[in-house]
């Protein structure tokens, strides 16, 4: 079994930064821990399906968001193979979407972030704020009427708080490189995260029972 | 011209009927996915799950 | 927390068997099948866009009448204040907070030259046209306010033959009569649309900041969005196109639009988004607020959740 190769590391090594990041990692989440096979006996719900059924929106979200890529953001709207694919990615959206705010309620009413799990919700919450931007860059680089008029609603709340002019919505070649690279990158980076902290810290268990309570 | 082979069973581009109540007001789709949610998110914590077996 | 064991220590009871990447994949499969199932079903919503040349050409009265007050400077977009016009007092504010004013006029748009005038210059052969857009450049500021006053007064009474040309009774009007005749045949000529992407000689462009603008200073593109319900008095930030379901992650957002003090308040948009701002970070940081972090443990839902690990536990 190994055990992180410490007995052979000379202090030399020790000093360096790749041994340093890996002994972290792996003392933080060692391989059983980062792909457990079991779960706590507690863990018997059909609510506990809702955080992998989210990933597994993002995936079909991305997927078929790198599809609509592949020809160009008009494909869409003059090829119905294009419009199909344009179809699994709304809703796919909408199924992310869904999953995401039942795996909240969820984690919400089982007070989730007990033990130590505070950033776990966190991270959760902030993916979420941060989807609603993806979305939302989204729903501006449809180029058609919906587009036109997001665009002309949204730069009203940006501009009347300074942001507008930075982040200008009907900059359609900004609005789409956010969309497309810079906010799938933080979603899935916060995604990520959220499931490493959910493997480090294990899933929250049950507040007492009667009669553990003092 | 577009081929119409993907094109959708049902046409939802017409203008949707909306449900009004004092100043609220939403959309028949929203309120389906609404009612949805908390209809999935009910049978989730009531369904049984079914049993694992233990592990050593 | 009112002791028992410990949520932060390791689970010390039994555990189960549990298939973490079987589970991914099997959501994967119902994920994409239900997509899939949705598409055929539905597919998605493509309204076309709204061009200069189809709102000039399905309403040339409502063109006509918006691309005056862009050249008088009196329009919406004209007096919207940063980031595109230096309008004193057009900003909202947030209590005393002026955020809308902090990063200056980034954005530069003046609506009589961006919109009407370099257009109008750009159409070559028309001697009569370049004439009326010198005169007016060259009259002083009192003047041209009463040849608009009378205009628009005119418009009122207007006709268009065929959806196409203006035709205002006789009056004192100087070069904006013919300066707006242009500009309609140019707008329905698809010439507009163009030549707003491309002034500054540019030939890539990916911003449309100007004929948005335009589009919005109009009431056809507004009463558009109406009969979709996507107007801000119609939570139509929450609405989709046609009848398909929108984004109902947003209800709140759009909620506060309906009700006083937002819905008179000439600030709503910064005062909704500082609110929203607000309850986000509340929403980031339940597990540190004081009874909110309590709030599950008091109404006791968990206890349905974990109902076979109490009953084990309890027995």
């Amino acid at each position: 079994m190994s055990d992180g190769g410490r007995s052979s590391v000379s202090a030399a090594e020790r000093r360096m930064w790749t041994t340093w990041v890996r002994e972290r990692a792996v003392s933080s989440l060692p391989p059983d821990k980062l792909l457990p096979d079991r779960q706590p006996s507690y863990v018997s719900s059909w609510i506990y399906v809702f955080g992998v059924t989210t990933i597994a929106a993002l995936v079909v979200v991305v997927v078929s968001g790198m599809i609509l890529g592949l020809a160009g953001p008009a494909w869409w709207h003059t090829s119905s193979l294009g419009r199909f694919f344009n179809g699994i990615h709304l809703w796919g959206v909408e199924l992310f979407f869904f999953a995401m705010v039942v795996h909240l309620w969820g984690k919400f009413f089982m007070g989730a972030w007990r033990g130590g799990r505070g950033r776990t919700w966190v991270t959760g919450a902030i993916a979420f704020l941060v989807a609603i931007g993806a979305a939302f860059t989204g729903y501006l680089s449809q180029q058609n009427f919906d587009s036109q008029w997001i665009a002309s609603e949204g730069k009203d709340g940006l501009n009347s708080v300074g942001i507008g002019a930075f982040f200008n919505v009907s900059n359609f070649g900004q609005m789409y490189t956010f969309h497309v690279i810079l906010l799938p990158l933080a979603v899935s980076a916060l995604v990520v995260w959220h499931v490493l902290l959910v493997r480090r810290h294990g899933v929250v268990p049950p507040y007492p029972a009667k009669g553990q309570e003092r | 011209m577009i081929q119409p082979v993907l094109a959708a069973l049902f046409d939802l581009s017409h203008p949707a009927h909306y449900l009004h109540w004092h100043f609220f007001q939403m959309s028949v789709a929203n309120v389906i996915v609404i009612l949805l949610m908390i209809a999935v998110f009910v049978a989730a914590i009531l369904i049984p799950f079914p049993r694992r077996e233990r592990s050593s | 927390m009112n002791g028992g064991p410990d949520p932060s220590a390791p689970w010390s009871g039994p555990f189960i068997r549990y298939d973490l990447v079987k589970e991914l994949a099997v959501a994967l499969g119902v994920v994409a099948l239900l997509a899939v199932v949705l598409t055929v079903l539905f597919s998605s919503p493509d309204d076309p866009p709204t061009t200069i040349q189809s709102w000039a050409r399905a309403d040339p009265s409502d063109f006509v009448a918006t691309s005056v007050t862009e050249l008088a400077g009196t329009s919406e977009v004209a007096e919207y204040g940063p980031p595109y016009t230096h309008t004193p007092e057009a900003t909202q504010k947030i209590g005393p907070l002026d955020l809308q004013s902090t990063p200056g006029v980034r954005i530069p748009i003046d609506t009589e030259k961006d919109f009407v005038l370099e257009p109008l210059r750009t159409i070559p052969g028309t001697p009569r046209l370049q004439l009326a857009i010198h005169t007016w450049e060259a009259a002083p500021a009192r003047v041209r306010e009463g040849w608009i006053a009378a205009y628009e007064e005119a418009l009122e009474r207007a006709r268009f033959p065929g959806q196409q040309a203006v035709l205002v009774p006789g009056g004192r009007y100087g070069p904006v009569a013919t300066m707006m005749v242009s500009l309609l045949a140019d707008a329905q000529s698809g010439g507009l649309d163009g030549t707003l992407l491309t002034e500054d000689h540019r030939f890539y462009q990916t911003n449309y900041t100007k004929p948005l603008l335009f589009l919005s200073g109009g009431e056809y593109f507004e009463g558009r969005a109406e009969g979709q319900h996507l107007l801000g008095t119609q939570w139509g930030m929450m609405n989709e196109t046609g009848s398909y379901p929108g984004q109902v992650w947003l209800w709140l957002y759009t909620f506060w639009y309906q009700i006083e003090p937002f819905l008179e308040s000439p600030n709503a948009d910064a005062l909704i988004f500082a609110l929203m701002g607000i309850l986000s970070l509340a929403f980031v940081c339940i597990p540190f607020i004081p009874g909110l972090r309590t709030l599950p443990r008091h109404l006791r839902l968990y206890r349905v959740i974990w109902r076979d690990h109490y009953r084990e536990v309890e027995s």
